[in-house]
């Protein structure tokens, strides 16, 4: 019985993994860059939906709107300021720069907000949804529900949208070649820069759901999840959605069981060591397509 | 006068920069005498040591070798604790200059071991992944240093990952390492004097390495390693050279910090101090190593003497960072300055100035250590 209920934490941390780590995949899907900055933007978007819930009184739903819609700007204008100008330049470069980026919004939100925990008060428990399984033995908690849930909506959404809309080609296209895609009359730029919108709105989202379950916010709570994520994405095989959806929730349970049977101190580091095992066993990871390197 | 005209470029920028290390060593003892620094001040001067040693070992990797290492601060506290253990077991018996010196040498060995067989796998990867793995190495060392109990009786040693009860010490037995607690109660040995020959040594092993064939095997690879490759460079092998070396100087770096201080804690080599360092690399200008010296003292000292902007510091650093990348790494950018340059060089006017712009024009590499 403890066994299922650490195995349905774990699917609700994967979940939160997963979201955040389509943020990740989609941007160095396309874009060919690691955004460090991507796990600070849930931080932001959480921040914003503490400040809107408990200090505005604004009721959740549109408090979760208002940080999606912020982060995106936020999104946008870290795209289009730090790393657009740096489109061409050596990955390096622009990982230093991603770095950069990450620590301004840390120690931003670190003047703005303090350094003292904010106790995130859960936006999305629904006593009425907690459900009780084998008898009332194992009691799943709504923001359980809520959490899975809705990662599976994002999920299906995302792929229909990449897959069946004319932006999701584009998108597809630009990530598998930038210069063809121009070349067809896709407006390259654009499409970068709404890759990075609907990161930065899925990092508002899973800002919350991972508030909601682990109710201490600081101006570093998105770094650790934020670099777990990655490894959920590269876990899963980089610039695939599916990949990102398996890999995170895979994470999420290796991360719950560790902690529940092996050592609470160690869990990270088991983490950690899985993404070292990956990338040297599968550096594709479990859905990543082969690839080959041009000369 | 006519010998330093005649030596070779390089040779002279190392004079320049080992004459720099001695030249801080000896205004600063002249401010020690003359009494101008505070206790404060001179508290700081250990740690700049270490940060100067750190800066320059990262360039290494960072500047010469052209990968990003996220996990510096892992090194560091390898060698720290080894070192520190060591000093803790066999200091107070043998003379402190010696223990001292064993410390770090051990420090320095043990993180070069780590440093051989982190390389190993890391640098089979490249770019990105290269980054995130030296980072979760980094993570996973200071996880698990924070998880070791290590005691001593009249049995010998005795390990545990649980609790300090659980390595069943004899009454007489001294716990070492305390989990995360960390050691405490250490004999303080570092000096400034210690420190800054450490930054001698690892400016001489650095800078011969650099300017050798082995250097200019691992700037090849930097440059174009499928070039390198085939024109026969053994790319893993001058890889892990670089690494390593780059490795064992942290690790020295560590024992250096972790001998200032009676207590040692793994927590205080995380993540922010690689990337503090990786600042200093990269506010120095990435490949030279003069900068990076430059770069760790002058951004150690000045927040400390700035206490009202403190708070602002990383954000500065932060905005720095960012701004340095895109002013030279940005492709238009770059051209718009190679532009200017141009525009210049046109002009009579400027042309001694515009032959000083072209020669280390924002195309040109620094090569120049």
């Amino acid at each position: 019985m403890e066994f299922i209920s650490y195995l349905i934490n774990g699917i609700s941390l994967g979940s939160v993994y997963a979201i955040i780590a389509l943020g990740y995949t989609m941007v160095y899907g396309i874009a060919k860059m690691l955004n460090f900055a991507h796990g600070d933007v849930i931080m932001v978007g959480s921040y914003i939906v503490f400040i809107a819930v408990n200090q505005m009184g604004i009721p959740p739903l549109a408090a979760i709107l208002i940080s999606m819609a912020l982060c995106t700007v936020l999104g946008l204008a870290i795209e289009r300021f730090a790393y657009k100008p740096l489109r061409g330049a050596s990955s390096l470069a622009v990982l230093i720069t991603a770095i950069g980026v990450s620590y301004l919004l840390q120690n931003l939100a670190l003047l703005i907000w303090g350094s003292d925990p904010k106790n995130f008060t859960s936006v999305v428990a629904i006593p009425a949804l907690d459900l009780h399984l084998a008898g009332g033995k194992i009691v799943v908690s709504s923001e359980t529900v809520i959490t899975i849930v809705s990662a599976a909506v994002i999920m299906v959404g995302l792929s229909l949208f990449v897959n069946h809309t004319k932006l999701g080609h584009a998108m597809l296209a630009v990530s598998e070649d930038k210069g063809a895609a121009q070349l067809m009359g896709v407006n390259v730029n654009s499409t970068i820069a709404l890759t990075f919108a609907i990161g930065s709105a899925l990092a508002a989202v899973a800002g919350v759901l991972l508030c909601s379950a682990y109710p201490s916010l600081t101006p570093t709570t998105g770094a650790m999840p934020g670099i777990k994520a990655f490894t959920a994405a590269v876990f899963g095989g980089i610039g695939s959605i599916p990949g990102a959806m398996l890999g995170g929730v895979l994470l999420g349970i290796i991360e719950i069981m560790s902690k529940a049977y092996v050592s609470t101190q160690l869990a990270d580091a088991i983490v950690f060591a899985v993404l070292i095992i990956v990338l040297l066993v599968r550096p594709t990871g479990l859905l990543g397509k082969p690839m080959n390197e041009k000369v | 006068m006519n010998a330093l005209k005649n030596m070779k470029k390089t040779t002279r920028s190392n004079l320049i920069t080992y004459g720099l290390v001695v030249a801080f060593y000896i205004v600063v003892q002249a401010m020690t005498v003359g009494g101008v620094l505070n206790n404060s001040m001179k508290g700081m001067l250990v740690p700049i040591c270490t940060y100067v040693v750190l800066a320059i070992s990262l360039n290494l990797t960072v500047g010469i070798l052209g990968e990003l290492s996220l996990g510096h601060a892992g090194f560091m506290s390898v060698g720290a604790f080894s070192g520190a253990v060591f000093w803790v077991v066999t200091g107070s018996e043998m003379p402190s200059a010696l223990g001292f010196a064993l410390s770090m040498l051990i420090g320095g060995v043990v993180a070069g071991v780590f440093g051989f067989l982190i390389g190993i796998p890391v640098l089979r990867l490249r770019g990105d992944y290269l980054a995130i793995v030296t980072l979760a190495f980094g993570e996973i060392i200071k996880n698990v240093l924070n998880t070791v109990y290590l005691g001593l009786d009249s049995n010998g040693f005795h390990f545990s990952i649980k609790d300090s009860a659980s390595m069943g010490l004899a009454p007489d037995g001294d716990v070492i390492i305390n989990g995360a607690i960390g050691i405490s109660g250490m004999k303080k040995a570092s000096t400034f004097l210690a420190g800054v020959i450490l930054i001698l040594i690892t400016l001489f092993v650095i800078l011969n390495l650099v300017n050798s064939r082995a250097g200019r095997a691992i700037m090849s690879i930097r440059d174009n390693r499928i070039a390198a490759e085939a024109t026969g460079i053994n790319v893993t092998k001058y890889k892990l050279m670089a690494f390593i070396t780059s490795a064992v100087f942290a690790g020295m770096a560590g024992v250096l910090y972790a001998l200032n201080f009676s207590a040692l804690a793994a927590k205080k080599f995380d993540y922010n101090t690689s990337i503090l360092v990786l600042v200093f690399v990269v506010l120095g200008g990435i490949g030279n190593i003069r900068g990076s010296m430059i770069a760790a003292t002058v951004l150690y000292v000045l927040p400390e003497l700035l206490r009202g902007v403190a708070d602002y510091r990383m954000l500065v650093y932060a905005i720095v960072l960012i701004a340095m990348m895109i002013f030279n790494q940005s492709p238009q950018i770059v051209a718009w300055r190679a532009q200017m340059a141009d525009r210049v060089a046109a002009n009579p006017k400027f042309r001694k100035l515009a032959a000083r712009f072209q020669k280390n024009g924002p195309q040109g590499k620094k090569e120049e250590a």
